[in-house]
Parts: C-alpha cells; sequence; structure tokens
C-alpha cells in the first residue's frame, strides 16, 4: 500500500475515534463552541485529504456533513439530536469506506446517496424525519467493520511511548551534567589514573546524548513528502501550472515539533496554491512565467529552525483584505485606517477570516490560518508574513530546534548568574557606566527612566538587579552590558554587570511553590553543577510594566489600537504642567499624537487654538500657560463626532500596559486621582474635565454637571473590546463597572452592586449574553433595568431572539454613536416611566 | 517538554509497623523534631544552595543533586525561628512530593528512631499555631520532647502571602 494511504488511514481512524466522542460530547451540550471547533476541524481535514488522495466516496460523504457542521457553527442551525445523528450516520458511512479501502487498497464500491441526501435534508433545516431512516441504513454494513479495520494497522517500525524518550531525554540530561562535573573535577586535579577511563566515558557519553536526540530528530522532509503528490493534484483540479521546490528537506527537528508542524505546512501550501498563485492567463497577463512557484525553504538559525513558504503569486491585497475585515466585522473603519498594511495582512491569522470568495472544496472556509498561527505558537514559534501585490507572499516560521535543551546565554547580575535564551537575544552591547564614558554608548535616562539610543530606537532599559531585588554586593563596575532581546513585537534591554558566553543547557521546570515569579521560565544546571535561574524575556518585559504584545518603538505607534494583553489596560505617560511629575490617560480615549510648529498656535479671547485638518482646534494647557521651550508643541488630540481638541503637553513619555488602580483621589480639577503606573506615582488625567474646557457642551447635555454620573454594567468577554468601552462609555459621562463574564456580572449583583443599565455582548463562552439577560430578567435586584446588546452581527432573527431573552436594544458592537444613542433613549425612557 | 520524570525508587528497608512511627530526628534551634523516616530520600551536608531571586523567604534556594534541582526550604524561616547565625553548619533533608524534589534546612540530623505510638500526647493548646499546623504529634522520649512534622503541609508554603 501507498505510503501516503496508509498514513492517511493511521490519521483518519484516530481522528474518526476522536470525533465519535466529541459529537455524542456536543450532543449534550450543543453551545459548546470548542468541541463543535473542534469536530469541524476534524471533518474538515478528513475531507480536505480525501480530495487529493482520490477517494471521491469519501469526499462527498465528508463535504456533505462538513456543509452541516457549517451551519451548525453558524449557528443556522442547532446541534440536535436528529443533527447528531445524521453526522454520525455520515462517519459510520466514512468508517466503512475507510475499512474497505484499508483491506483493498481503494475505495469500495456502493452508493453513498441515502446519506448525503439525509445530510443535505438536515442543513437545509427539515430534520426530524431524517434520522430513522439513517440508522437503519448503516446497522447491516456496520458488522463487516472491525475486522477490516485492523488490517490498517501494520507496523513499520517500533513505536514507542514518547513518555520513555522523554525519560531517556532527562537521565542523559543527568548524565551530561554529571559529566561536565567530573570533567572540570579532573582538569584542577590534574594527571591521575582517573584520566583514561574518565575521557573514554565522556565519549560515551556524547554519543549517547547524541543517539537519544537522534531518536527524537526528524528531517522535515518527513513533514513534506506528501505535498508534491498534494500540489500535482491540486495543480490538476485548479487547471493552474505550478511548481513546488523543496530546500533543506534534510533539516532535522524534533520529532514532537514536526508532528506539530505537519498540518499547518500543509494548509499553507494549499493556501498558496489555491490562493496565491494565478491562474496561467492571469500570470501571463501580468507578465509572469505561466509556471507559477512554491518555495519551500528549512534551515537551521542559532538553536531554532526557520521553514519559508514562498510563492511568486499575486501576493495579499491588503484592500480586498481591508473590506473583508470590514464586512465581517473583525474591526472598524477608523481602527483599520490607523493600521499600516502589514496590520491589516495580519487579519489573515484571525479565526473565521478567510479571502477566498467561494467556498470550495480546497480550502475557504474560515478554518486555515488561524489554525496555522495557534499550531505554531503552541510550540513556542512565531509565524510572519510578507507580502508583495502583484508580486507574491512569504511566510516565515521560526520554531525551536527542541523543547528540552536550548541554547542560552549565561550572564552575570550583581554576582548572581542567570541564562538568557539564546532566541530571544538580538544583540549585546557594552556601554560606558555613568560618567567617563568616550567612545562606547552610554545610558541615558528620561527622568527615573533609563533607556539607550541605539542606532534610531528608543530602547527601554531594566537593570536585571533592580527588578530581581538583589543586592549590591561588590562594587558596582564601571562597564555594564545592554542584552538586547525580542520581546513580542518589540524590543527591550536587560543591563547586566557581565556576560559570559553562551552554553547548552537542559531546561527544567521550576518547583511549583516559585511559579508566580514569572521572570524565570526554569533552571538549569551548569557544567560547573551550580544551579542558575533561566529569565524569560516575556516575563521580564511583564514585570517592568511593559505590554510585550505590541511595539515599543514607534511613539507613532501609540495612536494604533492597542492590543488585548492580559489585564489592565494601555496607558498613555506624559508631562505636562511643567512640574514634571508623571501623568497618564488611557491610550483608548486618544485620538491621536501630534507635534505642531509653535508658530501655528495662536491666541484667541478664548484661549490658544491651531488650524488642524482645515478646522479650528481649541489647545487646553494644564497649566494655562503655552511651554515656552522647542520649535514644537506635543499635544494629545481627542476627538469625538465633528469636534477635536489637542491637550498641550510638555513631553509624550511611553506607553505602558497597566492596571490602572486608582490610590489617592484627587482635590484638584482635572485630575481623577494618582495610581501606580509602571512602578511611580502618576496622575490619572480627568479626560471628561479638559474636554468640557474646551468644548461645554462636549457631552451634548447628557449628563449635566450637577447631575449624577449614570452607572454601567459592562459585560464583555474579550480584553481588547472591555478596553475599548470602558474608557468610551467613561468619556461619555458614564460610571463605569466592566465584568469579564456572565457569572461574574451576576456575582457582581448578588453582592449589591448598583447600577442603571446593562450593556452586554452577545458571544460569550460558557454563559452567552442570551442566557445571562435571561438570569437577569428571572429576578433579582437587576431585573427591571435597561439592557443593551452588543453584537458582531446584525441578522433581524438575532435580534428577535435577543429581545426575546429581555434584552432592551441591539446594538452593532462597532458602533460607538449607535451604542451611546440607545443608552441615551434607554435610560431617559426609565426615568420617563 | 522535559517534565522532569521521576523513577520511583526504593526506599530503605525501614518501615513503620502498625504501632511505631520509625522517624528521622533533627534539630531547629533547641528544639528536637522528626520527620518520618519513608518521606526521606536523602542527608546532605555542606551543600552549596543557590538563591533565588524573588523567592519567598523561606525557599532558601537550589541546590543541584546528582544532575536533579532541589528547591531547599529553611525550617527555621518556615516555623518562623529566629534565622541560623551567619556560617554555622545546616544540614538537609530531602524529601520528594508531587515528583518534584525539596529539601529540608535543619541545624542537625542526628538518627533513626522508633516511636511507641502510644508514647504520643496531643498538642498542647498553648502551642503556636505556627507549630500545632506543621505538628502530627507530640512524643515523650527519654530526654526531651520531640516534635514530630508534617512535611506534606510544611510544604505547602502560600505563595500570595510571600509575594
Amino acid at each position: 500500500m501507498d505510503d501516503l494511504l496508509a498514513e492517511f488511514l493511521t490519521e483518519t481512524n484516530e481522528s474518526l475515534a476522536e470525533l465519535d466522542l466529541a459529537l455524542v460530547k456536543l450532543e449534550r451540550a450543543p453551545d459548546d463552541q470548542a468541541t463543535l471547533g473542534l469536530i469541524f476541524r476534524l471533518v474538515h481535514t478528513i475531507k480536505g485529504t480525501c480530495g487529493f488522495l482520490g477517494l471521491p466516496r469519501l469526499e462527498h460523504v465528508a463535504h456533505a456533513a462538513e456543509n452541516v457542521l457549517g451551519r451548525v457553527r453558524d449557528r443556522e442551525l442547532a446541534a440536535t439530536p436528529p443533527v447528531i445523528s445524521a453526522v454520525l450516520a455520515a462517519l459510520d458511512r466514512i468508517k466503512l469506506i475507510v475499512a474497505g479501502l484499508a483491506a483493498a487498497g481503494a475505495e469500495p464500491g456502493g452508493d453513498d446517496s441515502g446519506v448525503i441526501t439525509a445530510l443535505e435534508r438536515v442543513a437545509s433545516g427539515d430534520a426530524p424525519e431524517a434520522a430513522p431512516a439513517l440508522e437503519s441504513e448503516t446497522v447491516e454494513s456496520a458488522a463487516a467493520e472491525p475486522q477490516a479495520a485492523e488490517a490498517v494497522m501494520n507496523v513499520q517500525s517500533i513505536r514507542v511511548a514518547v513518555d520513555v524518550l522523554e525519560e531517556l531525554m532527562t537521565l542523559v540530561g543527568e548524565l551530561v551534567l554529571t559529566r561536565n562535573q567530573l570533567l572540570q573535577i579532573s582538569r584542577a586535579e590534574g594527571t591521575s589514573a582517573f584520566s583514561a577511563p574518565l575521557q573514554r566515558l565522556s565519549h560515551i557519553t556524547t554519543d549517547l546524548q547524541e543517539g537519544v536526540m537522534k531518536t527524537r530528530m526528524q528531517p522535515i522532509g518527513n513533514a513534506w513528502n506528501k505535498l508534491p503528490r498534494l500540489v500535482r493534484d491540486l495543480a490538476h483540479e485548479t487547471g493552474k501550472k505550478i511548481a513546488l521546490d523543496m530546500h533543506g528537506q534534510e533539516t532535522e527537528l524534533d520529532r514532537q515539533v514536526l508532528e506539530l508542524m505537519r498540518d499547518p505546512l500543509t494548509h499553507m501550501v494549499r493556501n498558496s496554491a489555491d490562493h496565491g498563485l494565478e491562474g496561467p492567463e492571469a500570470r501571463r497577463a501580468a507578465g509572469k512565467p505561466e509556471l507559477g512557484r512554491i518555495r519551500l525553504n528549512a534551515y537551521h538559525e542559532g538553536g531554532h529552525i526557520i521553514i519559508e513558504v514562498a510563492d511568486d503569486g499575486r501576493g495579499l491585497d491588503a484592500e480586498k483584505i481591508r473590506e473583508k475585515v470590514l464586512s465581517k466585522g473583525l474591526a472598524t473603519e477608523a481602527e483599520l485606517a490607523a493600521m499600516s498594511e502589514a496590520q491589516i495582512r495580519a487579519f489573515i491569522f484571525r479565526p473565521g477570516f478567510s479571502t477566498a470568495a467561494a467556498v470550495t472544496a480546497i480550502s475557504g472556509r474560515g478554518v486555515g490560518m488561524d489554525v496555522v498561527r495557534s499550531n505554531i505558537e503552541r510550540i513556542g514559534g512565531t509565524v510572519e508574513l510578507a507580502s508583495t501585490l502583484g508580486a507574491g507572499t512569504c511566510f516565515t516560521i521560526k520554531i525551536p530546534l527542541t523543547l528540552a535543551i536550548v541554547s542560552a546565554l549565561i550572564v552575570r547580575s550583581r554576582g548572581e548568574r542567570f541564562a538568557i535564551p539564546q532566541i530571544s537575544v538580538l544583540e549585546l552591547v557594552r556601554v560606558g557606566g555613568g560618567a567617563g564614558a568616550g567612545t562606547s554608548m552610554a545610558i541615558e535616562t528620561i527622568g527615573h527612566t533609563p533607556v539607550l539610543r541605539l542606532r534610531d530606537q528608543l530602547l527601554p532599559l531594566v537593570t536585571l538587579g533592580d527588578l530581581l531585588q538583589l543586592n549590591e554586593t561588590d562594587a558596582v563596575s564601571s562597564n555594564a552590558t545592554v542584552v538586547v532581546t525580542a520581546v513580542g513585537s518589540g524590543m527591550l534591554g536587560i543591563v547586566v554587570d557581565d556576560v559570559y558566553d553562551t552554553e547548552e543547557i537542559v531546561v527544567k521546570p521550576v518547583a511549583p511553590i516559585l511559579r508566580h515569579v514569572t521572570m524565570f521560565s526554569g533552571n538549569t544546571i551548569l557544567g560547573d553543577g551550580s544551579v542558575i535561574m533561566i529569565l524569560d524575556p516575556n516575563g521580564v518585559a511583564r514585570s517592568a510594566g511593559i505590554s510585550t504584545s505590541r511595539s515599543q518603538r514607534n511613539e507613532a505607534d501609540a495612536s494604533l489600537k492597542a492590543e488585548r494583553s492580559g489585564d489592565g489596560m494601555s496607558l498613555l505617560l506624559f508631562r505636562a504642567g511643567g512640574d514634571g511629575a508623571p501623568r497618564a490617560v488611557p491610550l483608548g480615549l486618544v485620538a491621536r499624537l501630534e507635534d505642531i510648529g509653535r508658530d501655528k498656535i495662536e491666541r484667541t479671547a478664548g484661549g490658544f487654538v491651531t488650524q488642524y485638518r482645515g478646522k479650528l482646534m481649541p489647545l487646553i494647557s494644564m497649566d494655562d500657560a503655552a511651554s515656552a521651550s522647542g520649535a514644537t508643541q506635543p499635544i494629545l488630540v481627542f476627538a469625538e463626532g465633528e469636534r477635536c481638541m489637542g491637550l498641550m503637553v510638555d513631553e509624550i513619555v511611553d506607553v505602558v500596559h497597566d492596571k490602572l488602580t486608582m490610590q489617592l483621589g484627587s482635590g484638584s480639577n482635572g485630575l481623577l486621582g494618582t495610581a501606580v503606573i509602571a512602578g511611580q506615582a502618576t496622575d490619572v488625567l480627568d479626560t471628561g474635565y479638559w474636554l468640557t474646557r474646551a468644548w461645554q457642551d462636549w457631552f451634548g447635555g447628557a449628563v449635566s454637571a450637577a447631575s449624577r454620573r449614570q452607572r454601567l454594567l459592562v459585560v464583555e468577554d474579550s480584553d481588547f473590546f472591555r478596553q475599548m468601552l470602558v474608557p468610551t462609555l467613561a468619556a461619555a459621562g458614564y460610571d463605569v463597572t466592566a465584568a469579564g463574564s456572565g457569572a461574574e456580572a451576576l456575582r457582581l449583583r448578588d453582592g449589591g452592586l448598583i447600577v442603571d443599565a446593562i450593556v452586554s455582548d452577545i458571544e460569550m463562552p460558557d454563559m452567552d449574553g442570551l442566557e445571562f439577560a435571561r438570569h437577569v430578567r428571572e429576578g433579582g435586584a437587576w431585573a427591571a433595568l435597561p439592557m443593551i446588546a452588543l453584537t458582531g452581527r446584525g441578522a433581524p432573527a438575532d435580534e428577535v431572539r435577543g429581545r426575546e431573552a429581555g434584552f432592551t436594544d441591539y446594538c452593532q458592537k462597532f458602533e460607538r454613536d449607535g451604542l451611546l444613542a440607545s443608552l441615551r433613549h434607554c435610560l431617559t425612557e426609565q426615568v420617563l416611566a | 517538554m522535559t517534565e522532569a520524570g521521576v523513577t520511583a525508587r526504593e526506599n530503605a528497608g525501614v518501615a513503620d509497623t502498625g504501632d511505631d512511627v520509625v522517624v528521622l530526628t533533627l534539630t531547629l534551634g533547641d528544639q528536637l523534631c522528626g520527620v518520618p523516616v519513608l518521606g526521606v530520600r536523602d542527608v546532605l551536608a555542606g551543600q552549596a544552595i543557590a538563591r533565588i531571586p524573588l523567592a519567598p523567604v523561606e525557599v532558601a534556594g537550589n541546590l543541584n543533586l546528582r544532575g536533579r534541582i532541589v528547591t531547599a526550604i529553611d525550617l527555621r524561616e518556615r516555623l518562623r525561628l529566629p534565622p541560623r547565625a551567619a556560617g554555622a553548619p545546616s544540614m538537609s533533608i530531602v524529601t520528594e512530593q508531587g515528583s518534584e524534589l525539596y529539601a529540608l534546612l535543619v541545624d542537625h540530623v542526628s538518627e533513626v528512631v522508633t516511636l511507641r505510638r502510644h508514647a504520643m500526647e496531643p498538642n498542647p493548646p498553648t502551642l503556636p499555631a505556627i507549630w500545632t499546623d506543621h505538628s502530627q504529634g507530640i512524643y515523650r522520649t527519654d530526654q526531651s520532647l520531640l516534635v514530630v512534622l508534617d512535611v506534606e503541609r510544611l510544604l505547602q508554603i502560600d505563595v500570595a502571602a510571600a509575594a
């Protein structure tokens, strides 16, 4: 039997077993999106693979089942028992065909029209009578199945449990460390009777280590071997001419990593062939050779493996992606306007996104790039995308060689040694400490924050010794080294006293009682027997209060939307009012940062103004005086609808990601209070005050200054939207409490929280918005409150369901004005009633 | 990937018989204590302990026991006793819990003794909570009273409070 087929059978049998379980689970909990997603992907994979192997019977049955599941996933169809039965019947049929395939090496003959018609009937919505007929149809054929399935397992090599290999790996790791210790002792002692046997022991240990590593290493070509056939079949199916170039097949990587990379690679090649490359005519018209090329390349680069999947096709059209993002409601026009093309292209990694206009058998159902990315990230890898319109697309995947042994840089800080994984180290910079440094670079400070001007970038710095609260033991060396590390998509400089060298270290997990120290990703034993901690640069960045999810490189980026990253929110730090004290404002409230020439600032009776985008924009200064220094004036622009105002500040300092916990109230107008942000007491700006200074009627009279601020509860599971909604609503004059789930909100209710209205997301895990609304309406303090539903979709049917569940109004998730109008409406109505 | 796989190794051929408790005795300051001998994997003296920044105060650091990393817990800190004088010798008792190795740092380890279960006394009510929380019982011996420590509870360090 064909290797490809044998592998398909093994895989499919595993998937089918998993599917049986998952479907039964889904029947019991029809709202379980995770299970549904799993089922959909498994069936999708089976269907996809059959298509390439030329198994039409399987493909048709799987395609029909996938259609039903697709509708269930889109909530157009409920996962009722008849629906599940129909899908299970289809799975039984698939099993039967697979068994026949295993026995004969080819699909057995037979007619599946019954099963397919039943599935189509279920998909179109008239389910009930479909199920019984199906069951009786499949029973008689089921008997043939068991014996045939056995035949699949004609094993060619010994299967060894991963645990056994892991155990061997651990033992070898220990052996290597012990050997290193012995060698160190022997070097100190000079020649002795032990030297010769020790030498032999050392060699054997090295061989053994390599041997054990080899059991886990496989050439990446193993994951590629079915791609040529896949591409060939795809070329036939789509009428394109495609050549697949493969380089670096012999590049070896850990078996586990390889297994996890197999599916993502297949998906990506499939995508390149289906979406990336144009048909021959289009290529000719574009002046390219008819033959489209897909290039796969793998190579080692410092402890990790780079895999490139490139094509010379049409490239990703950012404009098309933009439209798609808008139509899918993944972002608003305003958000998109602020994004670079690269950021827009990155939307293809979002769940539910697919650029193919039509759903084909090959791809285009929105399972794909999001799965690819999550698979890669699960093994600690990253995927990047570069694309030129008309010239092609290149995906670059960076994954660790193995997850157990890493190359690390050993550094010293105040007498203690630490390991920093080489994968995240970009470069080392020697800096002269303090004064008297002539030629070498020097650390500068902004306020008390150290930074390093590295080429054209301002690199944020943290001093390892301070962060880890190490005592000053020895005299501070006059020289220091900055380890420039990649954190998220930005950079962070870690200041250490000394750098030794790199060493291959065996990563061992830290003890459970130390897990709360997120700065360490593990610990290890060095050759001299000492135990040291392995630093996690991302953890270091988090501890230093730097958001790792976005670039810190460019302050202009600050005007872009902050991305989701754990708790807290992105805050813009600045200085204003001449006293040099740090001030903060939630970044979500700031529309833009501008630097305007001082000569552009004009004085009027009402204060300062400037001409901004063809209009007059009032400028407000925190101390009523335009600060005099410098040729330009940095301003924070706040905008709403047609109006905008600028707040003149002395200096924009940084964007940090932190929890905003107000610790002290404020007596002075214009400040909400003081919070500790990035380890420093910082005044938080009361935006509302400054906005009304510029435009007395900024809030359109919705809240007059005297009236009590109305209280809102926002229930939203996504950090991102919560972070966006809370400041928006707060800026509109509401007191906002946020809850991450329906359950949390209900706990707040039971805890006695009083609010005037509730804004809730519909799509949430565990308890969705509809269920939450029903709970609220059932009784308790909130039973009569206005409830506004937020949804990404605006189908009338959804709205009806929402109103039935108890929602007062229904709003689009991204329509800020709509939401504010609805809130005003609901709350006034309530007052009148 | 390497979740330190642990081989279950045979313990020494000492076992609790129905009525007796076999403990390894140790001293902490003036206090005689014991830990059930079945849970003891190793007794070490003079090990280099690497300190761990930001760790809870009870965690003395890491040590290397034949290629495995052992987390050292200072029982003096754990039981809120005054710290050991600088340079004073210490010994550690290595024990395993949930496939992790821990070393209990004590002043001195003495001997293995068999305690009769009927010689057990309840905790006196005036005993500070830090002791009653971590004691399995108090035994009379010829010379003094011996507290049998509850190792499992000693290793439950409240991270939130320490952090």
